[in-house]
């Protein structure tokens, strides 16, 4: 497993493309919503909170038809399911892998960019603390949107299609909690409700995901 | 002894639905027809909101029907998943865009009445915004029924993807409810409430929902019919292709 960890990593790092990409996306929707809406302090401090969170969503969207597509492509898939390992831990191994290369990553960078929108000092450290919480639920629920369009030649849509009303809760406690913590609100309702969807997620969707891939296999 | 699982045969289901379905059909025509024109001429207005309040005739149902509608495709992608009965997986593909449409009349239906009522089409309220979230459901569905080739594939992943598209719409539910507190009013035509809304309304109200939940079921044979055409259809062509 820890094999297969390190492989999906180095072949993340190597490929080019799909380790920074996420994050220059990130940056850049995040550069844009100012020339959207406008430059006055207020108002990007009001937004901040949600702009982060849905860049950070669409970031981690960008790269998710790359966890199965090209293992399935080259066949290595059909090895990993022969392989003496539950698919669920694929799955997972899998998952982590994504996630170390992009939900980590825009989880460093988010507070930084929230200088960008005038972040809230008070609002900052909940950035951080929700996204490092929320995105490996993000993850993990996108293997299953990947696992559903691994054997078709355009899944990239549908896989956006399927995978978004996938993640409403969590953007909706995770930018909830960011929300109440800026205006020094009670915060631990909302930020026990995502741990317990990103929980939740974790435990069960590999499940779900091995289950597709197996179909896709078959 | 008659087990049920025997209706699901092909050849039965298309025997027995061609004698049903006719019937079917016309009863939900006439309980539309009696539950909407009782419901539009023959009830008095509302004392504040005039003769707006009549679009729930069609609005109630609808949306009861919308959300019925994803339970149907839910035992159907269940019955698919553990008996592998063909026309239990082509019911639940005939039900998608049907539930879709209703959803849609939902959502239409009240933002014509909001317009004037609540001052807006439309309002980030909670069953809003979950209905939105259903119509986004039954899109992806179907796109995924639309994007697979190999129809038991199709089967398989769309049935996965419904169980746990259930498990993450009433999450979204209870999330939004979180989120947002809402306009809307709360269940008026519950058979286990203290209060609901007086006879003269009910009853039109129960016909054309009857009449609505009628016209699903016509609706949703005559295309699981037109399904198992098309299925048998691709065997035949596929069967003259290795002949000649």
């Amino acid at each position: 497993m820890i094999r297969l960890l390190i492989r999906d990593l180095r072949l993340a790092l190597r490929s080019g493309g799909g380790f920074g990409l996420g994050l220059a996306f990130f940056l850049i929707v995040v550069v844009l919503v100012p020339f959207g809406v406008g430059p006055e302090t207020g108002r990007l401090q009001a937004i901040a909170p949600g702009v982060l969170w849905v860049a950070a969503l669409l970031a981690c969207l960008l790269s998710l038809d790359r966890i199965f597509a090209l293992d399935f492509e080259d066949g290595s898939l059909d090895l990993l399911a022969t392989a003496p390992m539950p698919m669920e831990a694929v799955v997972a191994v899998k998952a982590l892998a994504h996630w170390l290369t992009t939900g980590l990553p825009l989880t460093v960078a988010a507070p930084v960019l929230g200088v960008l929108l005038h972040l809230d000092a008070a609002a900052t450290p909940w950035v951080l603390i929700t996204l490092a919480i929320g995105t490996p639920a993000l993850s993990v629920m996108g293997t299953f949107g990947a696992a559903l369009t691994v054997g078709l030649k355009r899944g990239g849509l549908l896989l956006s299609l399927l995978v978004l009303p996938l993640y409403i809760p969590t953007l909706i406690f995770g930018a909830e909690v960011v929300r109440r913590g800026a205006q020094g609100l009670e915060v631990a309702t909302p930020l026990l409700m995502l741990g317990a969807v990103s929980a939740g997620a974790i435990a069960l969707v590999p499940f779900a995901s091995a289950a597709a891939i197996r179909i896709a296999l078959k | 002894m008659v087990s049920i699982w025997g209706w699901a045969n092909p050849r039965k289901f298309m025997g027995w639905t061609d004698t049903a379905l006719p019937v079917i059909a016309v009863l939900a025509a006439g309980m539309l027809a009696l539950g909407l024109v009782w419901g539009f001429f023959f009830t008095p207005d509302d004392y504040r909101q005039g003769a707006t309040v009549k679009i729930f005739y069609i609005h109630v149902p609808a949306a009861m029907i919308a959300i019925n509608a994803w339970g149907m495709m839910l035992v159907a992608s269940l019955v698919w998943i553990i008996r592998r009965h063909h026309v239990s997986a082509l019911a639940a593909k005939a039900a998608a865009p049907v539930g879709m449409v209703m959803t849609l009349v939902a959502l239409a239906t009240g933002a014509i009445w909001g317009q004037p009522m609540w001052g807006t089409y439309w309002e980030w309220d909670p069953r809003l915004t979950s209905f939105l979230i259903l119509f986004l459901f039954y899109l992806g569905y179907i796109a995924l029924w639309e994007a697979i080739e190999d129809p038991d594939t199709a089967a398989d992943l769309t049935s996965v993807l419904c169980l746990v598209g259930s498990v993450f719409a009433i999450l979204s539910r209870y999330a939004v409810l979180f989120w947002n507190q809402g306009l809307h009013q709360g269940a008026s035509l519950s058979m286990d409430a203290e209060e609901n809304v007086a006879d003269v309304f009910w009853y039109p109200a129960l016909v054309a929902t009857a009449g609505f939940a009628l016209l699903f079921v016509a609706l949703v044979l005559l295309r699981t019919r037109t399904e198992i055409r098309a299925r048998r259809l691709h065997a035949l062509e596929t069967r003259e292709r290795m002949v000649s």
